[in-house]
């Protein structure tokens, strides 16, 4: 831009008598840097769909750079997951045998627990937002010429991703509790887990694109966390609940990621129609049975909603 | 935009939190290539106006132009064209130094093929190559700081802010940082727009701009500045200070100032004035230093208090008021 600095001598002294006084302040000793053969200077490309594209895939490598760095979290956040599976159900199958027609009490909340292990890591990826703002890292996103969606979009891509990741060590462990190795079915969970992830992560955005400091955000996070797994029958069927908790269990949007689910893993289960219809009796709205694809669909729609809720907050931030 | 263009032309600016005025109507221009010093007490309103500046907070009133576009209409245009080094660090500390400024080249959309060489050549200014591979957790302080610079400088931006860019540094890693400063603007041609509390930093500036209260109170280069004063400061030390102060405001109408068992007072022609005053002063001089006027010198008369003063008393608590009735109430002065 400016090959001839010197534009207005009176106030302005030009860039060469800086540049001079600045290698005069070093003082000795270390050899100064000697320009290298020269590199061409860069240039910043106008904002475009392409660039956006770029911001959004290197937010997203970066989680899964950090992720990997991780492995203490990867270890830590299987733990809870593991404790409900084997240990509670374990525990509460000398209670309930005679409720289960026979099933393995482990089997029955298997996909609640898919679901679950999904949900605690979503939540703890969408808290990274807050971990980049008080480490000041968000700003050195927020002032590049990029959206504020694109850091949004690429970070709740990135928790999605991770969280399914997770997931698949408890795909892993389908055997252990009798379900099949089925391909098919695989597939189908692991599909399942990253809607689910991809929601979850979105409404933690959500929960957190506003919040200063993690020990808040720590704790709203408890406060929603625990009260969605619960409700949403990850644990215990859905039918013939008390009204209450019936209604609670139908508000929460976990129950359409946990029904589905359930159907999927059950459908590939050897049961008496006696036992299927009791562990898997379905959601229902007002009498209506809902098909997975709703909610499915439920899921997705929430999740999208969620983002375009996120995205809205973060750029009316600030 | 052409060699002409101001780098930064800001007219009116002000910013205002609720009740508080942080930038009371701030106006100056700063050339291209110039390297523009911005000083002031904390809570002077530097950073608010660096935050404006790089489009981080919006002016209340006024306007500003950064390499040509506007910092409210022309955000995108403005954050291409400009580098950041924030007072507090901007770093991800779990990946590398290269992880670090490989997520900078892609948020800014520099073409793929220029980074490799572009990432080596800001790497090896600020003498970090050989670290790239380590995590930038376990650097030092000046490391981090260094690391942060040739970020700033990665997609070649025509202005370079610098807030603060060598706070809580030790003399040597501050040296070093400057000489790797000098040695990229000098390879570059960029604008540098800086904030220090340091007065040998200061010294670097072409230009220096005083602000107080959010207002800029002098602008001009150290050179005019120091002229400005117009006196040499002279310090003595005597078997009775107040008698000496005293003394000076009687005989020689000169309003001298009591600090550290010593007495302080500016004079023109300075070393002219030593004989005078041991014939008629009258009250026993231990020792006398007369100095040139320094760039403290001219803060202080600006500000009513030294940089070093100023940055204590802040402390880090940005509460401008406080650090006036400190400075009113003369506890040091």
């Amino acid at each position: 831009m400016s090959q001839a600095p010197a534009v207005r001598t009176d106030a302005a002294p030009a860039g060469s008598k800086a540049t001079a006084k600045a290698v005069g302040h070093a003082p000795g000793g270390e050899p100064d840097y000697e320009p290298t053969p020269h590199v061409a200077r860069v240039v910043v490309p106008p904002r475009s769909w392409r660039s956006e594209l770029r911001a959004i895939r290197i937010v997203f490598r970066r989680e899964l750079i950090r992720f990997r760095s991780d492995r203490l979290r990867m270890a830590t956040s299987l733990i809870q997951p593991l404790l409900f599976l084997f240990v509670l159900g374990s525990g509460l199958q000398q209670l309930s045998q005679a409720g289960t027609h026979g099933v393995d009490l482990k089997t029955f909340i298997y996909p609640g627990i898919l679901c679950i292990s999904v949900m605690f890591t979503a939540m703890t990826s969408a808290a990274s937002i807050v971990w980049d703002r008080e480490f000041g890292f968000l700003r050195e996103m927020m002032v590049a010429p990029i959206r504020r969606s694109s850091i949004v979009i690429g970070k709740c891509l990135a928790g999605a991703c991770v969280a399914s990741i997770q997931g698949v060590v408890l795909i892993c462990l389908a055997g252990a509790v009798h379900v099949p190795y089925d391909p098919l079915l695989l597939l189908g969970i692991f599909g399942l887990q990253l809607l689910l992830a991809f929601t979850i992560t979105a409404f933690g955005l959500m929960v957190a694109v506003r919040i200063k400091q993690i020990q808040s955000l720590m704790g709203i996070m408890q406060m929603i966390v625990m009260p969605m797994f619960f409700v949403s029958g990850a644990l215990f069927p859905v039918n013939g609940l008390p009204g209450w908790l019936s209604v609670l269990n139908r508000i929460d949007p976990l129950t359409y990621a946990v029904d589905p689910m359930r159907r999927l893993v059950f459908e590939h289960l050897t049961l008496s129609t006696a036992a299927r219809r009791a562990l898997d009796p379905g959601v229902t709205w007002w009498g209506w049975h809902l098909p997975a694809l709703f909610e499915v669909g439920v899921v997705l729609g929430l999740g999208l909603v969620m983002l375009g809720i996120a995205i809205w907050e973060f750029n009316s931030g600030e | 935009m052409d060699s002409t263009t101001p780098a930064i032309d800001v007219r009116g600016l002000r910013k205002s939190y609720g009740e508080i005025e942080a930038v009371r109507g701030v106006s100056f221009e700063v050339a291209p290539g110039e390297v523009f010093g911005f000083l002031g007490p904390n809570g002077a309103g530097k950073t608010t106006t660096i935050n404006m500046l790089c489009t981080l907070a919006r002016p209340t009133a006024g306007s500003a132009l950064v390499a040509g576009h506007d910092v409210v209409a022309e955000r995108d245009d403005v954050r291409r064209n400009i580098g950041l080094v924030f007072q507090d660090p901007t770093l991800d500390g779990y990946m590398t130094a290269e992880q670090n400024l490989r997520m900078h080249a892609e948020l800014y959309g520099v073409a793929s093929g220029l980074i490799p060489g572009r990432m080596r050549q800001v790497l090896e200014m600020v003498g970090l190559w050989e670290r790239r591979k380590t995590q930038v957790m376990t650097f030092s302080g000046g490391m981090r700081r260094r690391l942060e610079i040739a970020r700033g400088f990665l997609h070649s931006p025509r202005v370079l802010f610098l807030d603060e860019p060598t706070i809580g540094l030790d003399p040597q890693t501050r040296s070093s940082i400057w000489r790797y400063i000098g040695a990229l603007q000098q390879t570059e041609q960029i604008t540098i727009f800086m904030t220090t509390h340091y007065m040998d930093e200061a010294e670097f500036c072409d230009r220096i701009a005083i602000m107080d209260n959010g207002e800029i109170v002098t602008l001009d280069t150290p050179d005019a500045l120091k002229a400005q004063i117009g006196a040499d400061r002279v310090t003595i030390r005597t078997a009775d200070n107040e008698a000496a102060v005293a003394a000076l405001a009687d005989r020689f109408a000169l309003e001298a100032k009591l600090a550290e068992g010593a007495v302080t007072f500016y004079v023109a022609s300075g070393e002219q004035f030593v004989p005078r005053l041991f014939g008629e002063l009258g009250v026993p001089i231990d020792s006398i230093n007369v100095s040139r006027p320094t760039l403290d010198d001219v803060f202080m008369a600006h500000t009513g208090s030294t940089i070093r003063d100023a940055e204590e008393a802040g402390g880090g608590v940005k509460d401008r008021n406080r650090m006036v009735v400190q400075a009113m109430s003369g506890g040091r002065w």
